[in-house]
């Protein structure tokens, strides 16, 4: 049975520059268990969609179902204790700065009427299970972005609810972070039976937490389907312009028969230093450049380049011998094997460690 | 003399300390009332908001040296007397209430949205949203706020010296203004100097106490 379904809902805004439509016309179904991506670029209509599933946005048209029982039709009260049952985190984490860690997740219990014995006990059981069990008498500020979103996640499910909605929950986090995180809520999913959908316009969250996904653009949904469905063959445009988009490099797959390719990776101060110019320089020998690319990662410079070596043998191990001398990370790729590193790969690849080994 | 400074600042205290909370019983649910009836509040009413938001305006325009004047009437009606300390209190709190409003008014709007509405997806009600996330999110500069409106009460009760409202600014006039004696009136301008910087070091104080954001 569906946990929530929407019905035709649409939601118009009144601005200074006439009537906008954030969403129109939206039909979801949300299976109990499911973790349903929505994802779509910023503007697409995401934030709207999510705040009609719980009413902090009444939809102009539509019904919004929940748990078999009409929520739209509600007058506020009987609305208040149904949003018990339908959490949410934020982009923001959105946690009271005034109160401590303990009292932000038993704020909802508060406000539900329990009795702060009971409430603070239900919190500290629930601070244990996001691993924050020693910075319960902390305050927001004294915590990371990531401590802070796992205290929202704590707080959201104090009042044991069966739907959690998370609003772009690891949007300002850095990858790592984002990581732990998705993998708290997949144990959340499975442990407790909770119901979570997830908005985001990362598609890189989609793949790998969800089972299922609706692709949104420009208030509309254009595609609906399980994740693998979706990302091995997206039907609608919308969908392969936001599952191509990194892929989508000619270079990935080209000139891989070239000898003697190997990839190098750059890190930190390292992307500043022409290291190649100059081995090219002191072996007096070129190099064939196949692919590169740079990245910053928070503050660091991060980049990856392919380069064939020199054909001849002899001038190749010379040439690697520079390359380890001055430190440089690389790894020989096989003949055929992709010039980049695909998103699928890196996962992989952690365990080669790319950025951190020496070549080998 | 000096009996009669201590005598003056124990005048000014209470008139000052008196008005302020009088002020803020008033002007705290009258703010709350504007930023929960503004067009982006937790429950909009465009006629109360305009209507409250006018009124507080009017007053506010009021000169209050005028405002006092124009009162006096009235407070001898209410009061029993036109002048001394009982009656600079009401006119200082009816000078007071929409300076108050005001202030909280942009205080509570400084609250983080995204806290109300997590309020709000929790299932809280707009009076646990008001009491248990604005008021205390916004504690520290509500305790700012406070020590400004006291020292600007002040400044106001020592204004009200000209009509005979008693404390300081009666003595600074009375003695500076009427019989030339500028040594006095020198006095009372440094002692309400220390007060301001009392009150506001207060102020401070007790707003870093309560603040949990560092």
């Amino acid at each position: 049975m569906s946990i929530i379904s929407l019905k035709g809902v649409s939601k118009e805004f009144n601005t200074r520059a006439g009537k906008v439509n954030a969403i129109t016309d939206i039909n979801l179904e949300i299976e109990e268990g499911d973790i349903y991506g929505i994802i779509g670029l910023s503007g697409a209509g995401k934030s709207t969609l999510v705040r009609c599933m719980n009413l902090l946005e009444i939809p102009t048209e539509g019904k919004v179902v929940f748990d078999g029982e009409e929520l739209t039709d509600r007058n506020k009260k009987e609305l208040n204790k149904k949003r018990r049952n339908i959490a949410m985190i934020f982009q923001q984490f959105n946690l009271l700065m005034q109160k401590n860690v303990l009292r932000n997740v038993s704020f909802p219990l508060e406000i539900a009427g329990i009795s702060k014995k009971n409430a603070e006990e239900k919190a500290k059981e629930l601070l244990k299970l996001v691993d924050l069990e020693d910075r319960i008498y902390s305050y927001p500020s004294q915590l990371s972005g990531g401590q802070k979103q796992r205290v929202a996640i704590a707080r959201a499910l104090s009042t044991n609810p069966k739907v959690l909605l998370c609003d772009e929950a690891t949007s300002a986090l850095d990858p790592d972070t984002t990581k732990s995180i998705l993998r708290l809520l997949k144990k959340i999913n499975r442990d407790y039976k909770i119901t979570i959908i997830v908005i985001t316009h990362e598609m890189e969250v989609v793949r790998q937490i969800c089972n299922k996904v609706a692709i949104i653009e420009k208030g509309e949904i254009a595609e609906t389907g399980t994740v693998e469905a979706v990302f091995k063959k997206p039907k609608s445009a919308a969908g392969r312009r936001l599952f191509f988009q990194k892929e989508d490099e000619p270079d990935l797959h080209m000139r891989t028969s070239v000898k003697n390719r190997v990839r190098l990776a750059f890190d930190d101060n390292r992307a500043y230093e022409p290291v190649i110019a100059n081995m090219i320089i002191e072996l007096k020998a070129p190099v064939n450049i196949l692919y590169a690319r740079m990245e910053s990662v928070g503050e660091n410079q991060k980049g990856q380049m392919v380069i064939g070596l020199s054909e001849d043998e002899e001038i190749a191990r010379k040439q690697k011998e520079y390359l380890r001398e001055n430190k440089v990370t690389f790894i020989e790729l096989e003949e055929g094997e992709a010039n980049s590193l695909e998103s699928n790969d890196l996962e992989e690849d952690e365990d080669r460690n790319m950025y951190g080994k020496e070549g080998r | 003399m000096g009996q009669m400074l201590i005598q003056g600042i124990l005048d000014t205290l209470y008139m000052t300390v008196g008005a302020t909370a009088i002020a803020y019983l008033f002007g705290l649910p009258i703010g709350v009332s504007l930023v929960v009836t503004a067009p982006d509040g937790i429950s909009p009413h465009h006629t109360y908001n305009k209507v409250m938001g006018f009124i507080v305006n009017i007053v506010r325009s009021v000169p209050f040296l005028i405002l006092m004047i124009a009162l006096m009437p009235y407070v001898r009606i209410i009061i029993g007397t036109g002048i001394g300390t009982s009656a600079t209190v009401a006119v200082l709190v009816a000078s007071a209430v929409p300076f108050v409003a005001r202030l909280v008014e942009s205080e509570l709007r400084e609250v983080d949205k995204g806290v109300i509405e997590a309020a709000q997806s929790m299932g809280a009600s707009n009076m646990q949203i008001v009491i248990k996330v604005m008021l205390l999110e916004a504690r520290p500069s509500l305790l700012i706020g406070t020590a400004v409106s006291t020292i600007t009460i002040l400044g106001y009760s020592a204004m009200a010296g000209v009509v005979g409202g008693g404390g300081l600014g009666d003595i600074a006039i009375k003695y500076g203004l009427y019989r030339y004696d500028s040594k006095t009136m020198w006095i009372t301008v440094v002692i309400l100097i220390l007060l301001v910087q009392l009150l506001q070091s207060i102020g401070n104080y007790i707003s870093k106490k309560l603040d949990n954001r560092i």
